[in-house]
């Protein structure tokens, strides 16, 4: 039984840190560009593509994600300069209205370069296989995972916490105008913040490509899980992201772990079954309605 | 004057039947995109082939293939089907690779007269109480190819099995079927949602119960990352994998490769058959889609074939639906599995093999066929149809 | 303040379209285009839709990603009086139109004490919700929905032929624009109007701000039910598709399209959008494409909408 909580909890932590690679990009932009970006899992779902793309061509899962993450960097860039500047300034019923036709146009897109069928990427050979831990064997390539997930962590925390440019970031999101006022360079503080967020995403969606499936549509489900680790969390808050997206993986990979177990003490098999997965899911929205009730702000908010 | 208008009228409307249709319409709806997408781009891909071979005509009539995509959701099959029906006009059917899609579209399809060749999806449902004289199923009832698994693993002697299947019409058809003939202990059902991906939490969950065999039925992408993550986590070396065919052909093969080798499941079709219609089918495949066809894509071939056969015995009048229905169920064709003969609830009495994952004489990795399981095989739910 | 005054020839355009719709079965048929019938039932059933979502956003102003949680209960709930044997939708409709509104007032109860992104967040998270909660309830169809065996009768018609429930959704839309132009002259309309240029003002005065945007949110929420319950009949099933964040989506668009705060936004976004599907549908199935576009050239440079260029909004 501990074994098979072990290797839950352990799930919950891949699960978690994925999401934190995508909520942090998100709270950024939210946070201090004040922009609800509903394309950005779109930009996850763009970032797997070019990875497996890459990968494919260069028939290295490594330099196929490296390539694949630049490549959305990029593209990144170039929406950001052509559009979301746009954005800022305007209410967020157009922010909503835009991001979501990008949303349109980015799915249209790909189907169109990729055809619709999902893309082939697997991990690297070495990393196809088990590792042992204590007495079990738990998949190498999902600690590979775990493993990017911490360093971009503890990347984002130096960068955020200790670095001069993290300063302006926390300013940014604590209050634009006298950020501005003080001499910072707003505007390319806002480009770099959304190339940032882009790369995050493609980096997510290049590490779990492998794990699931790299096609159309693939960022609608995360994207939700994303807004709502960031409301739990705090928007523009790095820590209330990584703290959000740990609760959230957890609390929807022990819920779909556990609750049919739970349940089938009551219902038939394939009742709890169905049951489990949909209860796990609401729990996450009662668990951020339960947050935001105490503390309306989210957990670590940015904003005095 | 009216007299006369009246027998011109008359005149036109004889002469208007006792032509042959001057063109055929086929409606072909199925799964084109996500993960499901392998299953319909090869039950289309067949189709073409033999519409190709076929000049593009069946029966000796050109044709039109109207190809959709119903995005393996119910309600855009169903708009779709509407559309054929009332828009295009469709004189026949197919497509649809999932049993839910095909329960939703069926209704409508049936109540408008027009005939729908299955080439995969096979309920329970339409084979017993529902069944329908306009429904064909030119593949298998859902649960044969999981009954003739079952008997496999049970013939084998194993003991302790783990079941995985989608929780849709198709995954219980596969327990039932299953169940049918494995008369051992299923120490668990696990039920994962239609198009789930991430099976690490059910994989942990079937490590902490040791199972000595596992059961599954994830046609498609699902099927793909199960295999590969059920590798992955190290699974493999202590429970033996068995699957229908669905979950072990050419899609599945290329996209796992060397880790499913050694992977038995079951078939009525496999593409070493000796048989010459098969060995031409494999051949014009490869030649025009560079990849070996998988079990859909014979489907899909086979229902063009039946389509053809029976639109030229009943010379194009294909308004004719009690002509049409019996030259149907004449099953006139040549199929590339070999004999098989209808039954009254127009599914198929046939055989089925077991086959298993290896290398070939090319070195490739693919399914090998061993021997066979059942000889004439009916549905279990053929009693329930009250067809005759 | 920008409130909302139909130009003098809406009247009159609107009775001729009335006429020309009330035509449009037997001209269809005429030219031999059944199927059209059914699409311009679709039309009909979405402009309703999309119009109860205008009453909450556009007059309201309060940005719900969670509407289609009430578009989809309304189907589900007729979809459930079908089976449970009630097949006469003047018993079938005012149900699935209360169990939506009395879930879009239970919704808004909560969700409306929230401001800005969180309530928009909110309403989705809610939304969601509805979604799993039909999805994972095996009685009611699970991942497939749920079907309609027979569409339902109206006042002992059936509803079977296209025609007849073309007739009862234009019925349904009627009904409702006439209710909306009314509570939009009205006392009510003006306040929440008022209230989404103003809110700090209108609470000055003394109006229960709360109160309107909850009675507008519940309104709109059991229009929405309506249109769900007569979709249910015209695709006879009820999907949780409907339930999803993306279906608030496409409502949003037609809105927006058409004309935010105007009284006929969401009939013209629901027209321009479904008709823009059928004909680029087939010149490419990418067509998605240029809705996207479209729909950014709209919030870019015409925010207002299409009926924008129609009517006018008075300072």
């Amino acid at each position: 039984m501990t074994q098979l909580l072990l290797e839950q909890a352990l799930n919950g932590l891949q699960f978690g840190l994925m999401l934190f690679l995508l909520a942090a990009g998100l709270t950024l932009v939210f946070g201090i560009m004040d922009c609800i970006n509903l394309a950005h899992g779109s930009l996850y779902m763009v970032g797997a593509y070019f990875v497996a793309a890459a990968a494919q061509a260069a028939d290295s899962f490594w330099i196929g994600l490296g390539a694949g993450v630049a490549a959305a960097a990029v593209l990144g860039l170039l929406l950001e300069v052509a559009l979301f500047r746009r954005l800022y300034q305007r209410d967020h019923l157009s922010q909503v209205l835009a991001t979501f036709a990008l949303i349109l146009i980015a799915n249209e897109a790909v189907r169109l370069i990729w055809g619709p069928a999902p893309l082939m990427l697997n991990p690297p050979e070495s990393l196809a296989g088990p590792v042992e831990i204590g007495n079990f064997f738990y998949p190498a390539y999902r600690l590979v995972i775990i493993a990017f997930g911490v360093a971009v962590a503890a990347l984002l925390y130096l960068l955020v916490a200790k670095s001069r440019v993290g300063m302006w970031v926390r300013a940014g999101a604590a209050n634009r105008e006298m950020t501005e006022a003080l001499g910072i360079n707003v505007r390319a503080l806002f480009t770099a913040v959304f190339v940032f967020g882009a790369a995050l995403c493609a980096l997510a969606g290049g590490l779990l490509g492998p794990l699931l499936a790299v096609q159309v549509g693939m960022g609608e489900s995360v994207l939700i899980l994303a807004f709502v680790v960031i409301i739990i969390g705090g928007i523009g808050s790095i820590r209330g992201a990584l703290v959000g997206s740990l609760i959230v993986g957890t609390v929807d990979t022990l819920g779909r772990a556990l609750l049919p177990t739970l349940l089938r003490a009551i219902l038939p098999a394939d009742a709890a079954s169905t049951l489990g997965p949909a209860l796990a899911s609401i729990l996450i929205y009662l668990l951020m309605a339960g947050i935001l009730f105490f503390k309306p702000q989210g957990l670590f908010p940015s904003r005095a | 004057m009216p007299l006369r208008l009246t027998a011109l009228a008359t005149a036109l409307m004889f002469a208007g039947s006792a032509l042959a249709a001057d063109r055929i319409k086929v409606g072909f709806v199925s799964t084109l995109s996500g993960p499901g997408a392998g299953l319909g781009v090869d039950i289309r891909d067949g189709f073409n082939l033999a519409m190709k071979q076929m000049g593009g005509k069946l029966g000796g009539i050109p044709t039109e293939v109207i190809i959709a995509d119903d995005q393996q959701k119910p309600e855009v099959a169903q708009q779709i089907s509407e559309k054929f029906l009332k828009k295009d006009k469709v004189d026949l059917m197919t497509g649809i690779v999932f049993s839910n899609i095909m329960l939703a579209v069926g209704p409508a399809v049936f109540e408008s007269k027009t005939f729908y060749i299955s080439a995969n999806a096979g309920p329970s449902q339409y084979a017993g109480e529902q069944c329908n004289p306009f429904f064909f199923n030119v593949a298998w009832q859902n649960d044969n190819l999981h009954e003739a698994v079952g008997k496999v693993v049970q013939d084998k002697g194993f003991k302790n099995v783990v079941i995985v299947t989608p929780n849709y019409p198709g995954g219980k058809d596969a327990v039932s079927g299953f169940k049918r003939y494995y008369q051992g202990k299923v120490a668990e059902e696990v039920y994962t949602k239609l198009g789930q991906l991430d099976y690490a939490a059910e994989l942990a969950q079937i490590r902490s119960i040791k199972p000595d065999a596992l059961f599954f039925f994830l046609p498609g992408g699902m099927g793909i990352n199960f295999v590969k993550q059920f590798v992955a986590a190290g699974l493999s070396r202590d429970t033996q994998l068995f699957a229908p065919g669905f979950s072990a052909d050419e899609d599945v093969i290329k996209a796992v490769g060397a880790p499913m080798m050694g992977m038995f499941n079951s078939s009525h079709w496999a593409h070493d058959m000796e048989n010459a219609e098969n060995k031409r089918f494999v051949a014009e495949f490869e030649k025009e889609y560079k990849r070996l066809p998988s079990l859909y894509a014979s489907q899909g071939y086979d229902a063009a074939l039946m389509m053809d056969a029976a639109v030229r015995d009943v010379k194009g009048k294909v308004e004719d639906k009690a002509a049409l229905q019996k030259a149907l169920e004449a099953k006139r064709f040549k199929s590339v599995r070999g004999d098989f003969r209808f039954n009254s609830n127009h599914y198929p009495v046939q055989n089925y093999y077991l086959r298993v994952i290896g290398k070939d004489g090319e070195g490739r990795i693919t399914n090998r066929t061993m021997g066979t399981i059942f000889t004439n095989h009916a549905d279990a739910y053929v009693a329930q149809c009250k067809m005759k | 303040m920008a409130f909302y005054r139909p130009a003098a020839w809406q009247k009159p355009l609107s009775l001729a379209l009335l006429c020309a719709l009330l035509a449009l079965p037997t001209g269809l048929e005429a030219l031999g285009q059944e199927f059209y019938i059914g699409f311009a039932t679709r039309v009909l059933i979405f402009a309703l839709a999309a119009t109860s979502l205008n009453l909450v956003l556009g007059f309201g102003g309060m940005v719900s990603l969670g509407h289609a949680a009430f578009f989809g209960t309304g189907a589900y709930v007729a979809a459930i009086c079908e089976q449970a044997g009630i097949a006469e939708a003047l018993l079938a409709f005012p149900l699935a139109m209360a169990a939506a509104g009395l879930l879009a007032l239970a919704v808004g109860a909560i969700s409306l004490r929230t401001r800005g992104v969180y309530f928009i967040m909110i309403t989705l998270a809610f939304a969601q919700m509805a979604y799993y909660l039909f999805v994972s309830a095996r009685a009611w169809g699970g991942d497939d929905g749920l079907s309609l065996s027979r569409r339902m009768t109206l006042a002992g018609f059936s509803l079977a032929s296209d025609t007849a429930l073309f007739f009862a959704a234009l019925a349904a839309l009627t009904a409702t624009m006439l209710l909306f132009g009314r509570l939009a002259d009205a006392r009510f309309g003006r306040a929440l109007q008022a209230i989404r240029e103003n809110e700090t003002r209108m609470e000055a005065l003394g109006y229960p701000v709360f109160r309107y945007r909850l009675v507008a949110f519940a309104l709109g929420g059991a229009l929405a039910g309506l249109a769900g319950a007569l979709l249910a009949n015209q695709t006879g099933l009820a999907s949780p598709g409907l339930l999803q964040w993306t279906q608030s989506g496409t409502l949003l668009v037609m809105v927006i399209i058409g004309g935010v705060g105007y009284l006929y936004g969401g009939v013209v976004g629901a027209v321009v959008l479904l008709m823009l599907e059928e004909t680029l549908v087939g010149f490419t199935e990418h067509w998605h494409i240029v809705l996207g576009l479209l729909l950014l050239g709209v919030v870019l440079f015409a925010p207002r909408g299409v009926a924008a260029l129609f009517g006018k909004r008075h300072g």
